[in-house]
């Protein structure tokens, strides 16, 4: 082979074709960064950026009307009111049913698959819970609309408790989408679980501690941070969960605490309006962009906050 | 016995059956899982019986309950799924190689990172109100046309790009981005340094050792990967709806119906990204909202199974990937 | 900077050298050796961590060299500076000079990959790619370009004769790397790292994870090779570096205690140090 007698770098086609392929890798990278830019602008403009000729949502209703009504009408002509309240009341609702059946079962579901299973209960388990995951939540919004809601929620608390229940309600949204979150739960917390080092364990052991003990007062207290970050990023998917709850919860925004009752999320009032025609720069299209932009602030908040407790987390760890 | 070893023995039965308990309820609740899984399929197979026919999946939609097909949502599925792949993995993939192979740590480097893994978890309507504004009605520019030709025909391009396939796989190609690229990553991080050393150590440049021997050693792991976030821009449906994708639709992009179709008229490709378009999530949601029984129930839970269906096998694919690769290669 | 010095017709990578007497190999100090890498005041860093403190070495061509010393006393940092495969690390840095042929390796406009190409390096673990036999030997002169089979083929069986695994594989070269055994992917790694014409070949404990047997192969080949090759071996068999090497170097705690002839640093170490890691006393 011919070789150069001297290891000086000429300029080569090699070497610039080696500089535009970083580059372009670069670029690639930065399109998530743009994409976040632009998700932040867009939400940005037609909310709260004034321009000359341009009033946003916020310079047609107040912040303060919008924190403190009551009332969320904007479809009715003559009589709007843009209070986000119901809304975030709906979302609430939503949010805490799928939280207090999602959170402990996904728990319980990581610490059984970390300190319990035998590999063959894992074997079953493990793709079970993906599957779980993996199934679309527009799946899970019609099982509790034809089969949560008429099958169980009704004959149970209408037939035996007497008690009114919608065929929407925020009740059976709740529960399908505790159900869609658990796997998730369940994954984050497992590989959390299983970071606390096995020293630990034997510690524990080492002083006589039962099963339960060295479970529930050793490697989950030892975890919790690490869990409380899943728990997190759980109830930040559940608060930006659309389909579900579009489907099964129904769209009258209420204020109300009583679950068996029709609600409107945050998320299924922008997919209702979107799916009509809003007329493009009305107020009432602009005030899907400030209900998006609260949206995305609370689960960016969300997931952020997880973000660091679970890179502390590690960091503990390693 | 001393009072103390009294009171321990005492105790120990008891802490046997807080044991015994724990360990039950989590089991229970674990297991429950497969039995959520049992009951969401029974139930939604059940309710599909009487529409599950041959068909189903090839006829067009209707407004008559037993003449609904899920045709215009199978091929409108397809199209979004086949754009949103050829941007949408090209661009998260590199993103991963400049991230995991040329960066430096900095606080950019880190910046980028965080920011994807923010991305990651921005619920997926904000992706269809970004869509919307940015590729549907981009920004509010007035209706134009750029009109190429081609010598055997005119390439219509419209812009706005308007409610069209073009738009909603941009939208999904967003939404997937974020997950292609930590998929990726991990894939590439699983690759041992030490084929990085041995590829440098004779010469190779940075891309020729990347493109050589890591990209090839880390690609089940990618492909799984793109699988399964395709597999899950396949089943979103609140993204696709904001979009105001087209609600009621008795054609497939293109008009390209069948395959023969595109034999005769193989120019109509060039139409696909602009056409209007359903999916087959969008129809599912649309006979849920329809007023009458048989399409609320029966209809929608076909439109459920044909969807389960072939998720199942884009997941069964990726587990395949991933077995045949893992045999193959040991490190 | 330091202007490359033209090189003589001896080592020119295309004629095979002329072959030593055994008595110019018996004598390894033999003053007509030219001298292949020199390094002077090398000091290397992890960050703030110092692994090597100002390595002064003269490493002969055709020769075979050794470096020995107790773990984590910068022998292998002082290898891997030698092809610069430290640049990979992130936060290391480097002062003083390596000069290859006269050549400074750290200088500013030096070509990192050309000079890999002419430094070939071995690994402790072997890293076959996971391709067949002949795509890992063809690995080096394809990225370089290399496309002809016609110049491929010889190549390869040139590169496995040299390496001595030729009869072993010459029925499966399309199967994969992976399949052969330990000591045959090592004996295949040196082969591929012949393939890219290197004239300089280091070598990072490559026998460590090896049987004897195969240990033994490998260190007749480092034998064979020295004629053509100027090898540099870390080791931490003594009696391997006694077998293998004319020049050993003894580093201790990223300093670079003693170099001499094998035998004088076997027999009569100069230093306190070097006398007390050869009988045992530490490391």
């Amino acid at each position: 082979m011919p070789r150069a007698s001297s290891l000086k770098a000429r300029f080569t086609w090699n070497s610039a074709y080696e500089r535009l392929i970083r580059g372009l890798l670069f670029g690639c990278a930065l399109v998530s960064v743009f994409t976040t830019a632009s998700i932040i602008y867009v939400l940005l403009y037609e909310s709260v950026l004034w321009l000359p000729g341009h009033v946003p949502f916020f310079g047609k209703v107040s912040v303060v009307e919008f924190f403190t009504s009551t009332q969320w009408t904007p479809q009715y002509e003559g009589n709007k009111h843009f209070g986000v309240l119901p809304l975030i009341c709906g979302t609430l609702l939503t949010t805490v049913t799928a939280g207090l059946i999602g959170l402990p079962m996904g728990l319980a579901s990581a610490v059984y698959l970390s300190e319990y299973a035998s590999p063959r209960a894992r074997a079953i388990l493990k793709p079970t819970l993906e599957l779980l995951a993996g199934i679309p939540s527009i799946v899970y919004g019609c099982f509790a609309l034809f089969f949560v809601t008429p099958v169980l929620l009704r004959p149970v608390l209408m037939g035996w408790l007497g008690l009114t229940v919608n065929g929407y309600n925020a009740l059976s949204g709740g529960i399908v989408v505790g159900i869609m979150i658990m796997p998730m739960v369940a994954s984050l917390s497992e590989d959390v679980l299983r970071a606390v080092p096995k020293s630990l364990r034997e510690a524990g052991y080492a002083l006589g501690a039962t099963k339960y003990d060295v479970s529930a007062k050793i490697i989950v207290p030892s975890a919790l941070s690490g869990i409380i970050a899943a728990f997190l990023l759980a109830l930040s998917r559940a608060i930006g969960e659309t389909m579900a709850f579009a489907i099964a919860s129904g769209n009258r925004p209420r204020l109300t605490l009583n679950p068996l009752l029709e609600i409107q999320t945050m998320t299924t009032f922008i997919v209702n309006m979107m799916k009509g025609d809003t007329p493009v720069g009305s107020i009432e299209y602009q005030s899907l962009y400030a209900v998006a932009l609260m949206l995305f602030l609370i689960t960016l908040t969300m997931n952020y906050i997880s973000q660091l407790i679970l890179r502390r987390y590690r960091e503990a760890y390693q | 016995m001393s009072q103390s070893q009294e009171l321990f023995a005492a105790k120990l039965a008891w802490r046997h059956r807080t044991v015994w308990l724990f360990a039950a309820v989590c089991r229970l609740a674990t297991w429950a899982s497969l039995l959520f899984l049992a009951v969401i399929i029974v139930a939604i197979v059940w309710q599909a019986w009487p529409r599950l026919t041959w068909g189903f999946l090839t006829r067009f939609d209707s407004y008559r309950p037993e003449m609904a097909g899920m045709l215009p949502g199978i091929l409108g599925s397809f199209w979004l799924l086949t754009f949103t792949a050829v941007m949408c993995v090209p661009i998260g993939i590199g993103a991963a190689i400049y991230l995991e192979e040329y960066a430096r740590p900095s606080r950019f480097t880190r910046f980028i990172q965080l920011n994807i893994s923010n991305l990651a978890g921005v619920p997926s309507i904000v992706f269809g109100i970004l869509g919307f504004t940015a590729f549907v009605r981009m920004f509010g520019m007035p209706q134009s046309k750029i009109v190429l030709s081609l010598g055997f025909t005119d390439w219509r391009i419209p812009l706005p790009f308007g409610r069209s396939v073009l738009a909603g796989a941009m939208t999904l190609s967003l939404l997937c981005l974020p997950v292609v690229i930590i998929a990726s990553q991990e894939a590439l991080r699983s690759v041992p340094a030490s084929l990085r050393h041995a590829a440098l150590a004779l010469g190779a440049t940075k891309w020729q050792t990347i493109s050589r021997q890591v990209l090839p050693a880390a690609m089940p792991g990618i492909l799984t990967g793109v699988i399964l976030a395709l597999s899950r821009a396949l089943g979103e449906t609140a993204p696709l709806a904001v979009l105001g994708a087209a609600t009621f639709i008795t054609f497939a992009p293109g008009r390209l119906n069948s395959a023969s179709d595109v034999a005769q008229h193989p120019e109509r490709l060039l139409n696909v990204p602009f056409d209007q378009f359903t999916a087959m999530p969008l129809q599912i949601y649309n006979w849920v909202n329809e007023q009458t029984r048989d399409f609320q129930l029966h209809v929608s839970a076909a439109g459920i199974v044909v969807l389960l269906v072939i998720l199942v096998l884009m997941n069964g694919t990726a587990i395949l990937i991933r077995q045949h690769f893992q045999r193959k290669i040991r490190w | 900077m330091t202007m490359s010095t033209a090189r003589s017709a001896a080592t020119s990578p295309n004629l095979p050298p002329p072959v030593l007497g055994a008595a110019a190999q018996a004598s390894p100090d033999n003053a007509h050796r030219k001298v292949k890498i020199q390094t002077t005041n090398l000091a290397f860093f992890y960050g703030t961590h110092q692994a090597l403190q100002n390595i002064n070495l003269k490493i002969n061509e055709r020769s075979v060299t050794a470096l020995i010393g107790p773990s984590g006393c910068g022998k292998s940092t002082y290898l891997r500076s030698l092809n610069r495969m430290n640049d990979i690390i992130e936060g290391t840095r480097v002062t003083g000079e390596v000069l290859l042929d006269g050549e400074d390796i750290y200088a500013r406009d030096v070509d990192v990959v050309e000079l890999r190409k002419r430094v070939g390096m071995v690994f402790q673990k072997s890293t076959p790619f996971p391709k067949s036999i002949f795509d890992n030997i063809a690995f080096g002169p394809r990225i370089a370009g290399v496309r002809n089979m016609a110049i491929l083929t010889p190549l390869v069986e040139q590169c496995l004769k040299q390496a001595a695994l030729w009869n072993e594989v010459k029925d499966r070269l399309k199967d994969s790397a992976l399949a052969l055994s330990g000591g045959q992917q090592q004996r295949l790694c040196i082969a591929r790292a012949l393939a890219t014409n290197p004239d300089v070949l280091l070598m990072d404990e490559p026998a460590s994870a090896l049987d004897p047997g195969s240990t033994a192969r490998i260190e007749d080949l480092i034998f064979e090779l020295k004629q053509n090759y100027t090898i540099v071996i870390v080791t931490h068999n003594m009696q391997q570096a006694a077998r293998v090497s004319e020049h050993t170097a003894f580093f201790c705690q990223g300093r670079l205690v003693e170099v001499g002839s094998t035998k004088q640093l076997f027999t009569t170490p100069k230093e306190k140090e070097t006398e007390d890691y050869i009988t045992g006393r530490f490391g």
